[in-house]
């Protein structure tokens, strides 16, 4: 059996990728994201998000609650083109996440 | 004077973070996007000494790590043309030179064009670009179809407002992933010598009698004999420290990622009128966007839009129906930093001996700094120039500027 630990189904992400990542000095779970893409995929981080936090601390030395969140972006799960697609609804009350 | 670039909520992280600032550069760079971390790249690898860049973000943070990762060759000036034919053979080497896996695609790029007046302008392109031996062709919306099956698109014809005039072809053009740009030119900076700061914030910029400057950062001063202001859409935050004004102003442009699909698109698709584009990436997800009038935003704002996914998912079905049934699985924004006339700034600013700016990119920065970074850092060190430096001059903007052949391809 292989011994590959894998923290990120959707990209693949490995506990030795994270690892590597936080030995080359990447801290945070927003570097750590953008260095081996994890949290990229169609869960968008709600499977993988805690394991890779927990070995981010591990390898780091710090505890999991210094951990933050990366950016959580729209929309809030994979939605088919269509339904946003045609002519231009009324204005949401809510257009901007911002 | 406090700008308001954003501080990290949660500083930390690399690269540099523990170690301690320098006390003084040969070169300090401010903003650690893809121009500057391959500007300080370039510049160690012509043996510049003592070259710093600050950032008061993380790598990736800003609009290099936003954006849709086109490189394309398909311009309306020779300059641009033979520039961007440079930047892509280094996109092309990237990976071995680097040690990276950049994701690179040479899919080829469809621009659409609904009418005539467009068509016209890709004529006149095209032939330029055929002198420039990029081998892009004029073709209708029967060929266009054949290079993209899924397109549902037909000839302009009387009447019929949803055709199109034509569309050209260059198979030569190509995307990659930004964020391991990134990470390749900081690393090899940083092998070669040059010190690279994240979350370090630059608050105030001082000249000292002797004609230094003095960066004063969240990790203490730094002394620089010059300063390149590589801040992107936040340069002119980053030159009014230093008493300068830039005429560049940040503009809100938005992007949306699918779920991954097996590989079935070769082309990047655009449509002129609309700055509709939309790419597969080598990780198989479609990654696009599109122009939605926006006001002239006075600092950077990059929050999420519904209106935005609206317009983009009618864009996108409307010429490829099939797209309807694909999963929209993340989108968000970044800004254009644009000029006045569409032309980058670049170059030592008015007035402010030792402070260059390198801003103004109008959403091809990523694209340019390749062979930009490489021209700038010979440039600066004094071997040579190049006539990109007399065509997007910043000392356009003040009295009697220089005037000459302006882009007009502003799209993907």
């Amino acid at each position: 059996m292989s011994k590959k630990v894998i923290l990120c189904r959707c990209e693949d992400v490995t506990l030795t990728d994270v690892q590597r990542a936080v030995a080359s000095g990447v801290r945070d779970l927003e570097e750590v994201k953008r260095y081996t893409g994890f949290g990229t995929g169609p869960c968008q981080g709600k499977e993988c998000l805690r394991a890779v936090a927990l070995a981010i601390a591990e390898a780091s030395g710090r505890a999991p609650a210094a951990m933050h969140a990366f950016t959580t972006r729209p929309p809030l799960v994979p939605t088919e083109l269509k339904y946003f697609a045609g002519p231009r609804q009324a204005a949401a009350p809510a257009d901007e996440n911002a | 004077m406090k700008t308001r670039n954003p501080r990290p909520s949660h500083p930390g992280g690399a690269p540099g973070a523990a170690a301690p600032l320098p006390a003084a550069a040969d070169i300090a760079i401010i903003g650690a996007g893809v121009m500057g971390l391959a500007l300080a790249y370039n510049l160690a690898a012509e043996g510049g000494k003592r070259i710093v860049v600050v950032d008061a973000n993380y790598l990736a943070w800003g609009a290099s790590g936003r954006n849709g990762g086109g490189v394309r060759q398909q311009w309306s000036t020779e300059m641009n043309i033979r520039l961007m034919q440079e930047s892509l053979s280094i996109c092309a080497g990237f990976a071995q030179e680097m040690g990276i896996n950049v994701w690179m695609r040479q899919g080829g790029y469809l621009f659409l064009a609904r009418t005539e007046a467009t068509r016209a302008h890709l004529e006149a392109s095209i032939a330029l670009q055929n002198r420039c031996d990029v081998p892009t062709r004029l073709i209708d919306m029967n060929e266009a179809r054949q290079l993209v099956p899924e397109l549902e698109v037909r000839d302009a014809s009387a009447g019929d407002e949803a055709g199109f005039a034509g569309a050209c072809f260059n198979p030569t053009d190509a995307i990659v992933f930004p964020w391991p740009f990134l990470w390749g030119y900081a690393r090899a900076a940083q092998k070669r010598g040059v010190a690279i700061h994240t979350a370090t914030h630059v608050s105030a910029i001082e000249r000292r009698a002797s004609g230094d400057f003095v960066l004063q950062t969240s990790k203490g001063p730094l002394i620089a004999a010059r300063v390149v202001d590589a801040a992107g859409a936040w340069s002119p935050e980053v030159a009014r420290l230093a008493g300068v004004e830039l005429p560049d102003w940040p503009e809100r442009h938005e992007i949306l990622s699918t779920e991954p699909l097996k590989p079935f698109l070769r082309p990047m698709v655009s449509v002129l009128e609309s700055g509709l584009y939309f790419s597969q990436s080598l990780r198989g997800e479609i990654v696009g966007g599109i122009t939605l009038p926006s006001p002239r935003d006075r600092e950077v704002r990059l929050g999420s839009r519904l209106r935005f996914l609206q317009s983009m998912a009618t864009a996108m079905v409307e010429i490829m129906p099939l797209l309807g049934d694909v999963k929209v699985v993340r989108q968000w924004a970044g800004p254009y930093d644009m000029s006045p006339d569409g032309d980058p700034i670049v170059g030592e600013a008015p007035g402010a001996p030792g402070f260059y700016v390198c801003c103004g990119f109008v959403g091809h920065g990523f694209m340019m700094a390749p062979v930009v970074s490489r021209y700038y850092a010979r440039h600066l060190l004094g071997k040579e120039t190049h006539e990109l430096f007399d065509a997007w001059s910043p000392k356009r903007f003040t009295a009697g500027g220089a005037s000459g052949a302006r882009e007009q391809m502003h799209i993907g």
